[in-house]
């Protein structure tokens, strides 16, 4: 039997992960591990005056795109942030799609950021948003192509702040 | 360029150690809060985008304060997946792989996306 988590702590997923491929028998997962202190971005503008741009890596893509499939995907769905979320269409083989299929905002909240435009909260929300898939098993594919693929759209979008919203 | 990271899975986040990341202390699945609940989404994110605008050393993963339940009782049902229902986490024996299987071809949510993306069948 698994150990269940405690309720009071955030949940250990890189643990309960090691104790589920266990009992599955398979070897353990290699997650990503990064030592060094990461780059550091001064924000530059106060927030009700920046320009945010959406990343979104729970498999969002917009009714009329082609559908991520679930292979280590490593596409870039360009996504109008206009848009409503009833257009926004979620697929992924890792999480239980059903309540973000209820309301993508969950793992996409394009509707919720443009509301925080119209409170003055941020100052505006880049045209674009982008959806990629974040279920990609070899970080050698995530760090070739996927994040170059996305710091090229958004280093061309002049915005002020990068919101990832992974799953 | 200035990134700020949501999550919901701190040792992930801790590990691959983005400079500024706001953990809220949902089930896997909802880092933005419950579907349907706008004001639960809009708080989250202004106190995530807030925790940002005051960080100062890079690694920093603020606390957004948002929860789940009052007494974190889901996490009783928490898998690496996401949230086990109540009637499968009170089963007895151990848990399978709830994972789909890793096809490389499009997975549309509904069968009209395949056809408005014009890939056939």
């Amino acid at each position: 039997m698994e150990v269940r988590p405690e309720t009071s702590t955030p949940i250990d997923y890189i643990a309960l992960t090691r104790d589920r491929y266990d009992l599955l028998g398979y070897p353990p997962y290699q997650w990503a591990e990064l030592t060094d202190t990461p780059p550091w971005t001064p924000l530059t503008r106060p927030l009700a005056e920046s320009t945010v741009a959406l990343i979104g890596s729970g498999g969002a893509y917009r009714e009329g795109q082609t559908a991520f499939h679930w292979k280590d995907d490593t596409g870039v769905r360009r996504i109008p942030s206009a848009d409503p979320a009833t257009d926004i269409r979620v697929t992924h083989f890792a999480y239980d799609l059903e309540p973000a299929r209820e309301d993508p905002n969950i793992v996409f909240p394009v509707d919720r950021l443009r509301d925080l435009v119209d409170e003055g909260v941020i100052g505006g929300l880049a045209p674009t948003a982008l959806g990629c898939m974040g279920g990609i098993y070899s970080v050698r594919r995530a760090t070739e192509e996927l994040a170059p693929a996305v710091v090229a759209e958004i280093t061309a979008m002049d915005v002020d702040l990068a919101l990832l919203v992974p799953v | 360029m200035p990134t700020l990271c949501l999550t919901s899975a701190y040792s992930i986040t801790a590990s691959v150690n983005p400079p500024r990341a706001a953990f809220s202390d949902l089930p896997l699945g909802h880092t933005v809060g419950r579907p349907h609940q706008p004001e639960f989404q809009r708080d989250l994110l202004r106190r995530a985008l807030n925790a940002a605008v005051n960080m100062d050393a890079p690694g920093t993963i603020a606390a957004t304060g948002v929860t789940w339940d009052s007494d974190g009782s889901w996490k009783r049902r928490a898998t690496p997946t996401g949230m086990e229902s109540e009637e499968d986490a009170s089963r007895d024996g151990d848990p399978g792989d709830s994972r789909n299987v890793r096809v490389d071809t499009p997975q549309y949510q509904y069968e009209s996306d395949r056809l408005a993306a014009g890939s056939g069948s």
